[in-house]
């Protein structure tokens, strides 16, 4: 099935691209990332300029995290109050990430710089969450249960002046510390073109101690914000969303996130971990070895 | 009198010398809309002496279609600290998005290199029109850089034997467009070539436009951006709504 996309100026399978969509709906319902950073490399693979590729992966990000908040919300897991702070946080960021986007693209270097940032982050966050599921592993094997993990956040967090209250999340913290993690993530949605749940889950567990059941939904609440703001920001400046790749990517993509969330309640949390740390470190290691190797093509054309 | 018919004799006998030129493309317009994958052009014609007759002599036809040019910074990526990453750069004025030259023969073997890169004839005599001041060797590297990339996006073509030419008659050329070819005005060119010189030239047209509904995205997406961006933002969340409840219910 040939479908021309208007925008990238390319003729495309669109049932590649459904299935591509799906897929990773189907990572989005289960781990509560956007897959973002799968959808992009990806899409960029197949020919897609990477720009396009970029804009019209944050919408389907937004489709599937829609998707996603309803099957969450449905069980209680979004933690509204958190989000919204996370939101906050995000807008910020996003609009600062806007401005280092376009000095990186003066400076022609910002392949480089987004392929380090996904090599260091997904290498970091992958290597924590694989050992940390390998060991609560080991503990289900040898029937020896781990020391009971204090769910505590960061000592760091616990210094921060103003505190709320939580109480989905079971926390009593500044509002501060989700406000930067917001930030953080936010600038990494439009340098990146992902949602940054990736980022978000591990750091509300392990920075934040947030309660495990809301992690997920209140995670892909953000994200849902965040790439709305995004796709926005990109329509205004780079004018690089094409609809019609959006679309297709959304059919396949809110379908699987239904998949995912029904699969996740079912499979057990330990190897859902290991499955997700797996694929991070995949993904982190193709791109290391594509920074070392030489590139298929040595040169590069943008418009003046 | 004499001399003066021996002239008019002279004169028309020149005039027989340089054959016309009577190319015709297959399709003027080639319309972009849902389920383009590219095309194929057709570039035929006749060749023929002033009074209609067959031409005396063999003619080498090259034809060359060339698309938009526009402005572009191409990079170089090179090694530095074990890491790939774009190092080197330099500016082209007119690179056109679509060049493809299509001959009865190798180039080299119908015209000399001088001639050759008066008329554009082959893909190693773009005029690129670098900017600013970089030595030859540079930029030689560069533009064969360019030619490489493009050459194996098919926007670049060369093809040596893509010309048939019938009872030295009727001359024909296909050439492929891909998907991905922009916008714009086409122009095709046709170069009758004897012993080495152009002795008959002619050029026509071809518009590349997008049509109703790609047509109406494209213009959305440039000129209504903000209407544009809010119509993907509900769609999106509309689509993961309506999959919300679907589910929802099974």
């Amino acid at each position: 099935m040939d479908v021309y996309l208007p925008i990238a100026n390319l003729s495309v399978n669109g049932l590649v691209i459904v299935g591509l969509g799906g897929l990773m709906g189907i990572l989005s319902g289960m781990f509560g990332v956007g897959g973002g950073f799968l959808t992009t490399p990806l899409l960029i693979f197949y020919g897609v300029p990477p720009t396009v590729a970029a804009a019209s992966a944050a919408s389907q990000v937004t489709g599937a995290s829609v998707s996603g908040v309803f099957a969450h919300t449905r069980r209680g897991g979004v933690d509204y109050q958190m989000g919204g702070v996370l939101v906050a946080g995000g807008v910020l960021g996003t609009l600062v990430g806007a401005g280092l986007f376009r000095i990186l693209q003066e400076l022609g270097q910002i392949d480089t710089v987004i392929n380090l940032l996904y090599v260091i982050m997904l290498g970091s966050i992958g290597g924590l969450m694989a050992s940390e599921s390998v060991q609560s592993l080991r503990a289900m094997k040898t029937g020896r249960p781990l020391p009971a993990r204090k769910r505590r956040h960061h000592p760091m967090v616990a210094n921060l002046p103003f505190r709320w209250r939580f109480y989905r999340s079971g926390l009593y913290i500044s509002p501060l510390a989700p406000l930067l993690l917001g930030f953080v993530s936010g600038i990494l949605t439009m340098l990146l073109g992902i949602g940054g749940g990736f980022i978000m889950v591990p750091a509300m567990l392990y920075l934040l101690g947030m309660s495990a059941s809301v992690v997920v939904g209140t995670s892909l609440f953000q994200i849902l914000f965040v790439t709305m703001i995004a796709t926005m920001t990109h329509a205004l400046t780079t004018k690089a969303v094409d609809i019609v790749l959006a679309l297709l990517l959304l059919i396949g993509s809110v379908a699987g996130a239904q998949i995912g969330a029904q699969f996740a309640q079912k499979a057990r949390p330990e190897y859902l971990r290991l499955a997700l740390a797996a694929i991070v470190l995949l993904v982190a290691l193709r791109l290391a070895l594509g920074l070392g190797f030489r590139p298929d093509e040595i040169y590069a054309i943008s418009p003046l | 009198m004499r001399i003066f018919l021996a002239l008019i004799l002279l004169l028309t006998l020149g005039a027989a010398r340089d054959p016309i030129l009577v190319p015709e493309v297959s399709q003027h317009e080639i319309q972009v809309r849902q389920g383009f994958t590219g095309t194929e052009l057709l570039l035929f014609g006749a060749i023929l002496n002033p009074d209609g007759t067959r031409a005396a002599r063999s003619y080498d036809i090259v034809v060359v279609l060339k698309g938009p040019v526009r402005s572009i910074i191409l990079r170089e990526k090179a090694k530095v600290a074990g890491v790939w990453i774009n190092a080197d750069s330099t500016e082209f004025r007119s690179a056109p998005t679509f060049f493809a030259v299509a001959s009865s023969r190798p180039i080299k073997d119908i015209v000399d290199d001088r001639t050759a890169a008066i008329y554009e004839l082959g893909l190693p005599w773009l005029q690129l029109s670098p900017i600013g001041a970089i030595d030859p060797a540079e930029q030689t590297r560069f533009s064969a850089g360019l030619v490489d990339l493009m050459q194996r996006q098919t926007l670049y073509q060369q093809n040596e034997t893509a010309v048939t030419v019938s009872a030295g008659v009727l001359y024909q050329a296909r050439i492929k467009l891909p998907s991905t070819v922009q916008t714009g005005t086409y122009t095709a060119e046709t170069f009758a070539i004897s012993r080495g010189k152009v002795v008959a030239a002619s050029s026509t047209t071809v518009e590349v436009r997008k049509l109703g509904f790609e047509r109406f995205v494209a213009r959305a997406a440039d000129q209504q951006s903000l209407w544009y961006g809010l119509f993907a933002v509900v769609m999106s969340v509309a689509m993961g709504w309506l999959a919300g409840r679907l589910f929802a219910l099974i």
